[in-house]
């Protein structure tokens, strides 16, 4: 539960490094994996509307680059986000200037 | 609420006269119908066809009784009636691109034009050649100026533009009025001066980002400014602090017209066909977030059959209980724009939206807020 919360402290925006971003990315991808089914749910709540913004961002970057298991488990935590922050939270994924 | 369905197509823009009984609209393409109201029916009365590229603003003076369209033909005329007959006079805005939205100033001397040129073009008529000179607003603005608003001081203008920032210009033209008085805005308002400008909509800790200004509005008193962006966010900035820009982000599909009811509260509409009610609360600067302002009437409650589970479940992946067959607004496509009726901004007792499925929804707020129970319009 910390752990989601320490890897989404510093979100690497502004940096145009490319390899930053891909280290971020994995580590976020890690914790996301490492959750049990059952406890996603109270990992969502414990963020906030900023933390459930950011934290789509990397579901669709996540997206982009599919390995074996990551799409289920980015598609659970998908759903579950999608219901704490509504068709809002992907507008903002889409529009945001910024990317992860 | 009565829904009124004009056509199919979707109404761009619409207008309303001064005392309510007709109303012009541009069904999506070049002309302006204007229709009469006669009892409970909406007869079209008018047909202004003049323009040459699809009409993208109308507004209708209230006191004088003119009319003025821009269109994407890079004009903009300006009807009067005479004898019955609509005659349009050619306002020379000297740009190169669409127009995107015209309003008339509060008296009515004057009007802004936006447009894709990156620019707006104010506009006052000169007695001595007889005609309508405009004055470009280019400096800040670095694209499209997608809508306008007029502070009630008759000199300050309001725009949203696509480059994600809101913004209030002084639009002061000394030939056709008196220097205005300070204002919590700012007190010295040369022509094309920038009053204020916001960040990206919501410090949101993202940088900049934010999305297109789609609709600003000003309270009645002027002080107070709301915009709604494209990345789902209601901000309301209040005149004089410079950095109180409160902004709220809204789970719902972007909002494309906002307007005051009274001078805490707002009504937008948008991309999710029915309208939401924010509450500002002055003392907190907060948006907090009041309302869906469109529940149906609780129509069939028979239970789901079993067939009809095992279809949705087919189709839907789902075998939810409710049978939503489509969209249980009243408006079936997006809301595009939305205009006070009655009351004005501080007091809005009606208001009427009009949106990309032809329909008109005039809405009462007394009765919205007797059907609604929680709903407080401050």
């Amino acid at each position: 539960m910390e752990a989601l919360q320490a890897v989404l402290k510093n979100p690497p925006i502004n940096t145009k490094n490319q390899k930053v971003k891909e280290r971020a990315e994995g580590l976020v991808l890690k914790v996301l994996s490492a959750f049990k089914s059952s406890d996603v749910e109270n990992g969502i709540q414990s963020l906030d509307k900023n933390g459930v913004d950011l934290l789509m961002k990397y579901i669709y970057k996540g997206f982009e680059t599919p390995s074996d298991n990551s799409s289920a488990v980015l598609l659970q935590w998908h759903e579950k986000a999608l219901s704490a922050g509504g068709v809002g939270c992907i507008l903002r994924v889409l529009t945001a200037r910024k990317t992860v | 609420m009565s829904l009124h369905q004009f056509l199919l197509e979707p109404i761009t823009c619409h207008a309303w006269n001064r005392d309510r009984t007709q109303i012009a609209i541009s069904p999506n393409n070049h002309e302006v119908h204007i229709y009469q109201k006669s009892g409970n029916q909406w007869v079209k009365s008018h047909e202004l066809k003049e323009h040459n590229g699809h009409i993208t603003g109308i507004d209708w003076a209230p006191k004088s009784d003119r009319i003025v369209t821009c269109g994407a033909d890079r004009n903009a005329y300006v009807w009067s009636l005479k004898d019955g007959v609509w005659k349009p006079t050619l306002v020379i805005l000297r740009i190169n691109r669409a127009a995107t939205f015209v309003k008339w100033s509060p008296l009515e001397n004057k009007f802004a034009v936006g447009s894709g040129a990156r620019l707006i073009s104010v506009c006052y008529f000169e007695s001595d050649n007889d005609w309508w000179v405009s004055k470009h607003i280019k400096k800040p603005i670095r694209s499209t100026v997608l809508s306008l608003d007029w502070h009630p001081n008759n000199v300050l203008l309001a725009a949203g533009s696509c480059d994600f920032k809101c913004r209030v210009f002084s639009a002061y033209i000394k030939e056709v009025e008196e220097k205005p008085g300070p204002t919590v805005w700012g007190s010295k308002m040369p022509f094309g001066e920038v009053m204020f400008e916001s960040g990206p909509s919501g410090a949101a800790g993202e940088g900049a980002g934010g999305g297109w200004v789609h609709g600003v509005c000003f309270s009645q008193s002027g002080n107070r400014l709301a915009w709604t962006s494209h990345d789902s966010t209601v901000a309301i900035a209040e005149g004089g602090k410079t950095s109180t820009i409160s902004s709220l982000i809204s789970e719902t599909l972007p909002l494309l017209c906002v307007s005051f009811i009274t001078e805490n509260s707002l009504v937008a509409a948008g991309h999710d066909c029915y309208p939401v009610l924010f509450v500002f609360d002055g003392a907190k600067g907060s948006v907090t977030y009041g309302g869906k302002l469109d529940v149906p009437k609780q129509t069939s409650q028979r239970g789901i059959s079993a067939r009809e589970r095992f279809q949705n479940l087919d189709r839907r992946g789902s075998s939810s209980e409710t049978t939503e067959q489509g969209l249980e607004s009243l408006h079936k496509n997006s809301i595009s724009q939305i205009s006070v009726l009655e009351g004005g901004k501080s007091k809005c007792s009606k208001f009427c939206t009009t949106g990309m499925d032809g329909g008109m929804v005039i809405w009462d707020v007394k009765s919205l807020e007797s059907s609604m129970k929680d709903l407080k319009i401050v």
